[in-house]
């Protein structure tokens, strides 16, 4: 029996579904072998982890960006189109996972046997329970020797509420159970639901930029149908764009006709920025247009900031060009000029969290070959003066002056699973973050999910990795955002001979001002080569100095031979030292060496929560 | 010899007009005797653990009459023998370089004749013959007089050598001889420092190049600190030792005439009269032939090196390379290394940027300025490189 065509797919036999797992949990591997079971992908062109197409995600094994690709299955003798729907597994993500959930009926819970489930899979499981979606619980890495699948199985029919004998076990790496798997998709999700005589409406689950195709949108049709030649609208933002092309992933681009109802797949228009076509938004005609979007759109927003300046001056331009390209396929991404009297020309860039941060900042050095200082990451704080001004601040440094209010700064709801064991040393660490417990839920005999709200500050530093380390590697953490809290926030200045470095400039809890001062004014003590001139090292709050360390003047600078007759060395070995003068960031005569300012900034993080 | 190794490098260096234009200056030699009966654990120079090679000498002597082909019979005012340690050859094979000298040169009568020794390898014997084949300044290796500094630096000798060598020296009829000292390794305390110091100046020499230690990479030194996690020579501890060297020096009549050197100072007589003037004649960037493996020669700004091994060196035309000085880079040149010596440097030397940042280093007590020199404070000193960097223009 053939497969059905795109376009002309009874809706009755598609399936739309996607994978829920936690990094490493073995989604990818399924993925991969499910692309080779339908016979999508042949042995010899089969790559490890297919799905995932940029070197950083294969690198830290996770996705960043969701594709969708068809797969044929025959159940009964008869031919059904899979559409495996992939979701980025991170935290910082969730709101791509919310809408590639969105596109689907189903979803399959993907849980390591050895390791059960972690607080981000078990947070988009709730948003899939939200969404409505048919739950698949699986045990993957049955295969392996740590496997404990009655254990985990027995925790996710707790979780989920269903029956143990309802959780599937299978290894993606060997392919065991994962025709089982691919057979029970097609039973239990149920068929997409949609009218076909309807004003189309597809979903925007994905939308990627490609250099030679421009943005390829990945749509979800809920009502009528897209086709080639079609002017589409874009529900939020009104642009209108004709169709070039439509078609379906399976897994390389085919070219079809059009897309129908339930029916997953591409559209290419020709724009060339991924902000022009929007992830949550809604696609209808032009000619015809629905009379109101599909809900959940979301219009993205930095929750974290970061300055971000070129080592060397003149990679500015660079830089520039480089941030404008990664736009184009990254609408959550903003970034705006900004100076600092220490670090130069740079620019203050807003990303969805830390790992969204790092991923920018790691492309950046790897795509575009740049060497950069990065400031220590900060939230947005609203600031309101008295007299009732109020300013939106996403750069310490432009915190305003004058007589504070109050002060509100970004606040999440946490979910951290852990082995019970550890509850006492979370429960300390939150508290020391300012976290509020809101909740203690067992999912089994010995793990706990703890409910916190907690500020973003005190997460966006190295919380997740002191989370790590006190739990042996075992708590996972998941939050979303909660609004904000009024806080006694105070900006800390750290001034190096008087003058204000506005790269360590910081928002912190006034009971954490001090500690953040002496930290950071150690660290640059020992960063910053001696001077000829003493030079204080201060921390102030306004005017008040909270801490101080000096470095001493330097007070030997020559070499005591000059090499008998080799006095090209000495010459040559001057010009290398005023060629090094030149590299200094120069903080009033203060002379700093770039890597000093880098260290610095890298390690601001630990010293800030000790 | 191998003649495949291309042209002279000379040949294009050394032009007849820039030749004939010096034939009236005095010219200074050094020779360069690169065996070591060991390697210091500190020493990056060019150096080998070899004996005496007879090849080496016939190659040495070839360049230095080739020499005097080029530049014509020049009066030589100088001539120093260092390494490597010159004292592993026998006393009549230095008599025999220095008698070639005076073959092919003019031989100045009272040319300073220097050579380094160790005095591990003197005797009061060997020290006669030198000072008769006509060597009358001896520069003696001493470094320290604590042993377990001496260990830390490789040296074979007992602290008692140096001092027994001097008084040797006298008794040949040496009356210019100089300490070298080391200060600044790792062990190296206060007091050690001042016990060296202390020994040196009873030995009464005329000279002292007292330096600090500088942990060169890819030495012995280097890797042995390394590796021990011991960390190198301190700033602090190497700017206090050098203040402590030169107070007890001058206490002891010796003045400071170059920031590592001091000599025996004389009432109206600058520099000192016991002066390296072979030094001096590097530190004034005036001519000098450096003949053997790796020696750099200078001519009127023209500047060639040897090639670094011996046995190179012994098998073609002895130079490598050279460069010719840009008048800014003779400039910057003069700058950095007459700011060294306490004659100082003529502020005419300066463009007017960089003499209005004069006032900047006096005030802060680095420089003390006339009319007629520009001269370091002991502070300024210390920090040498540091205002030179700052003084001179891009």
């Amino acid at each position: 029996m053939t497969a059905p065509l795109p376009g002309a797919t009874d809706p009755a036999l598609i399936r739309n579904f996607g994978i829920i797992a936690h990094i490493d949990h073995g989604k990818s591997t399924l993925a991969d072998r499910m692309l080779q079971l339908t016979g999508v992908v042949d042995e010899r062109t089969m790559r490890s982890q297919y799905l995932d197409r940029m070197d950083i995600e294969r690198e830290r094994g996770i996705t960043i960006k969701s594709q969708a690709v068809r797969l044929p299955w025959t159940v009964d003798g008869v031919t059904h189109v899979l559409n495996l729907i992939d979701t980025p597994g991170h935290v910082d993500f969730t709101y791509e996972v919310s809408r590639s959930l969105a596109a689907c009926e189903g979803a399959v819970l993907l849980v390591d046997a050895a390791q059960g489930i972690e607080a981000q899979t078990l947070a988009n499981l709730y948003l899939a329970l939200e969404a409505d979606l048919r739950i698949i619980p699986v045990l993957n890495k049955i295969d392996l020797p740590g496997a404990r699948p009655e254990k985990q199985a027995a925790e996710l029919a707790h979780v989920i509420g269903c029956e143990v004998a309802d959780v599937l076990q299978v290894s993606a790496k060997t392919g065991v159970g994962v025709i089982q798997l691919l057979d029970q998709i097609v039973r239990l999700v149920p068929p997409p639901a949609g009218d076909a005589a309807a004003p189309a409406r597809a979903l925007i689950f994905d939308s990627v930029y490609d250099s030679y195709r421009g943005v390829v949108t990945y749509v979800r049709v809920k009502d009528g149908q897209l086709a080639q030649r079609d002017r589409i609208l874009m529900m939020s933002t009104k642009a209108t764009h004709e169709v070039l092309e439509v078609g379906v992933i399976a897994p390389e681009p085919a070219k079809e006709a059009a897309l129908g109802v339930g029916e997953v797949g591409y559209l290419i228009t020709g724009v060339k920025d991924v902000r022009q076509s929007r992830v949550g938004d809604t696609v209808t005609l032009a000619a015809r247009p629905a009379q109101a979007p599909l809900s959940g759109y979301r219009h993205p927003h930095p929750m974290v900031y970061t300055g971000l300046f070129p080592i060397d001056g003149h990679d500015f331009p660079l830089l520039r060009e480089a941030l404008e390209k990664l736009q184009l396929n990254d609408a959550a991404l903003v970034f705006e000029p900004e100076t600092s009297a220490a670090l130069g020309f740079g620019f203050r860039i807003g990303c969805l969290g830390l790992l969204h941060m790092d991923i920018v900042r790691e492309r950046l050095r790897r795509e575009f070959g740049l060497d950069l200082i990065s400031t220590a990451p900060n939230v947005v704080y609203k600031v309101v003066l008295e007299g009732g001004a109020e300013h939106i601040v996403t750069n310490p440094s432009e915190f305003p002056s004058g007589k504070v209010a109050a002060i509100y700064e970004p606040v999440v709801k946490a979910s951290i699973l852990t082995p019970a064991e550890f509850i006492g040393p979370l429960m300390e660490l939150c508290q020391s973050r300012r976290g509020r417990q809101t909740g203690m839920e067992y999912l089994s005999e010995d793990r706990v999910e703890l409910h916190y709200v907690l500020p973003l500050a005190e997460i966006v530093f190295d919380f997740f990795d002191a989370l790590k380390s006190r739990t042996k590697g075992y708590a996972s953490l998941d939050y979303e955002e909660a609004g904000t809290q009024a806080a006694e926030l105070v900006k800390v200045d750290i001034l190096l001979n008087g003058e204000t470095v506005d790269a360590f400039s910081a928002v912190v809890h006034k009971d954490k001002a001090y500690n953040y001062g002496v930290a950071v004014a150690q660290k640059l003590r020992r960063l910053i080569p001696r001077q000829q001139f003493e030079v204080p090292i201060q921390a102030a709050i306004g005017s008040r100095v909270i801490a101080r360390e000096t470095i001493r003047a330097v007070r030997k600078d020559v070499l005591a031979k000059c090499y008998g007759g080799d006095i090209t060395r000495k010459r040559k070995l001057l010009e290398k030292q005023k060629e090094g003068k030149r590299r200094m960031k120069m903080v009033g005569r203060v002379e700093v060496p770039p890597e000093a300012f880098v260290a610095a900034l890298s390690t601001a993080v630990e010293a800030d929560q000790k | 010899m191998d003649k495949t190794r291309g042209p002279d490098p000379l040949d294009d260096l050394l032009t007849p007009q820039l030749v004939d234009s010096r034939r009236d200056a005095p010219l200074s030699v050094y020779l360069h005797l690169p065996w070591c009966r060991r390697r210091c654990g500190y020493c990056d120079f060019n150096t080998y653990v070899h004996e005496p090679d007879p090849a080496y000498l016939v190659a040495l002597k070839a360049e230095l009459t080739a020499a005097a082909q080029r530049l014509g019979p020049r009066r030589v005012s100088t001539v120093f023998c260092g390494g490597g340690t010159p004292t592993l050859l026998p006393a009549q094979e230095l008599a025999g370089l220095l008698a070639h000298i005076a073959r092919v040169f003019d031989l100045d009568p009272a040319a300073e004749i220097t050579t380094e020794a160790n005095p591990e390898t003197l005797d009061p014997v060997y020290l006669r013959e030198l000072r008769q084949a006509g060597f009358n300044r001896l520069s003696l290796g001493m470094q320290s007089a604590t042993p377990h500094v001496l260990a830390v630096l490789d040296r074979q000798h007992t602290p008692g050598r140096a001092v027994a060598a001097v008084a040797w020296a006298r008794q040949a009829g040496f009356t210019n001889v100089s300490l070298d000292l080391i200060y600044g390794a790792p062990g190296e305390s206060a007091s050690d420092w001042g016990a060296s110091l202390a020994t040196a100046l009873a030995a009464a020499p005329d000279h002292i190049s007292a330096y600090a230690l500088t942990v060169e990479p890819g030495t012995p030194l280097a890797a042995r600190l390394a590796r021990d996690h011991i960390p190198g020579p301190q700033e602090d501890d190497l700017a206090d030792k050098y203040l402590a060297a030169d107070a007890a020096f001058e206490r002891a009549g010796l003045g400071w005439y170059e920031l590592s050197n001091w000599a025996r100072v004389a009432p109206g007589q600058s520099p000192p009269p016991k002066a390296c003037c072979h030094n001096l004649a590097y530190w004034h960037s005036q001519d000098w032939w450096g003949a053997g493996a790796g020696a750099h020669s200078h001519i009127a700004g023209v500047r060639w090196w040897n090639r670094r091994h011996p046995g190179a060196y012994a098998s073609g035309p002895p130079a490598q390379a050279g460069e010719i000085l840009s008048p800014q880079q003779r400039r910057v040149e003069r700058v950095l290394l007459e700011l060294r010596l306490a004659s100082g440097l003529d502020p005419a030397r300066l463009t007017a940027a960089e003499q209005a940042r004069l006032p900047g280093f006096t005030a802060r007590g680095l420089l003390v300025a006339t009319d007629q020199a520009l001269v370091l404070t002991p502070a300024g000193r210390l920090l040498a490189d540091a205002v030179v960097r700052d003084l001179l223009d891009a």
